[in-house]
């Protein structure tokens, strides 16, 4: 029993190494969406290119991407070409340019090419609020009946797409074209 | 004025001006609203020190700068003027934040660790403390000297030179 009691200290340390290590590979800035399982939210906000107002209703039907992006977020450069590579490749996107200047948006569309079916104008961010957005770029994935699915924080690339969002399109993997 | 004195007030000039620079635009990120009455005013700041930016995640909404901590203290503001509960606003940003965005999260098993987490390590601490504690009652016999040692010491204390020689 005494010998026992000479190994506890040594258990301890291993589990808390145990516990500390596991710490090292968690992001403690990815949170979990609140909105994963729930409706889309209502919104009425105007199209980036025709000003056209839009509702919940007139964006979903089937699944698609709605990726939070905006001309200020570095990183939304980053992932760009590959949003096309997967417009290109039969992705419905939906883009929601997030607190930004609509003129800014349109000339960076322009200029990168345009990944997206369609591009909500949320000046104010209300959207973004409304669907838990903290920053951009976001990726939510939205099934055919506009809910929710998945949220991803940060850049979208091909490792994102391949483990994480390709299972909600079954459509655009068996094509083949993403492989 | 000869042009080096010069020169150096003009510096002089500018470190001022852009000091005052620094110190608007320092003061310019933090908006100021307006409240009905003060108790309005009171929940605002007890609210917005009991939500977390979800962005900078050390700090709550009242003391981030983060556009997002801006815009929750916005819709905060808009919500207590139209006359929400506390409960209704809380609820408001659970919904769209997760209880992340509580300091004081409600109680789930997803929290329950978080909530009960000291009171069981202080009983498993008090209980450790306490089985450590008997156990060193069993140790700690009584160390009385027996008769023939309190004799052999009475004998060299007393009587040094009695059973052996001391060298000098």
């Amino acid at each position: 029993m005494p010998r026992l009691r000479l190994w506890l200290p040594l258990a301890a340390f291993i589990l808390l190494s145990l516990l500390l290590f596991k710490g090292l590979s968690l992001d403690p800035t990815s949170l979990p969406s609140a909105l994963v399982g729930k409706a889309l939210p209502e919104f009425e906000l105007q199209e980036l290119h025709s000003s056209e107002v839009l509702s919940r209703q007139d964006i979903i039907g089937e699944p698609m991407l709605v990726n939070i992006w905006a001309t200020w977020c570095y990183s939304c450069r980053v992932e760009h070409p590959y949003l096309l590579d997967l417009a290109a490749n039969g992705v419905r996107i939906v883009g929601l340019n997030y607190k930004d200047e609509s003129v800014k948006a349109v000339t960076w569309l322009e200029d990168l090419g345009d990944p997206y079916a369609l591009t909500l104008a949320d000046t104010e961010g209300m959207l973004g609020l409304d669907m838990g957005v903290y920053g951009a770029p976001e990726t939510y994935v939205v099934d055919a009946e506009g809910v929710v699915r998945y949220r991803h924080v940060g850049v979208v690339d091909e490792q994102v797409w391949q483990s994480l969002l390709a299972q909600w399109f079954p459509q655009a993997q068996s094509e083949g074209v993403l492989q | 004025m000869s042009d080096n004195s010069l020169r150096v007030h003009w510096l002089a000039v500018v470190a001022v001006a852009s000091l005052c620079a620094m110190v608007m635009t320092a003061h310019a990120v933090i908006e100021t609203y307006e409240f009905a009455d003060s108790t309005l005013e009171r929940r605002y700041h007890s609210l917005s020190d009991e939500l977390r930016c979800p962005k900078c995640q050390n700090q709550t909404i009242a003391d981030s700068n983060a556009p997002i901590a801006k815009d929750l203290r916005f819709l905060l503001h808009e919500q207590l003027e139209s006359g929400a509960s506390d409960d209704e606003i809380l609820s408001f940003m659970v919904a769209r934040y997760g209880e992340f965005v509580r300091y004081r999260p409600g109680l789930d098993s997803n929290t329950a660790l978080l909530w009960y987490g000291p009171l069981i390590l202080t009983l498993v601490t008090l209980g450790a403390l306490a089985w450590h504690l008997r156990g060193r009652q069993h140790v700690a016999a009584p160390l009385e000297p027996s008769e023939e040692e309190r004799q052999a010491l009475r004998t060299r204390l007393i009587e040094p030179d009695s059973d052996q020689e001391r060298p000098l």
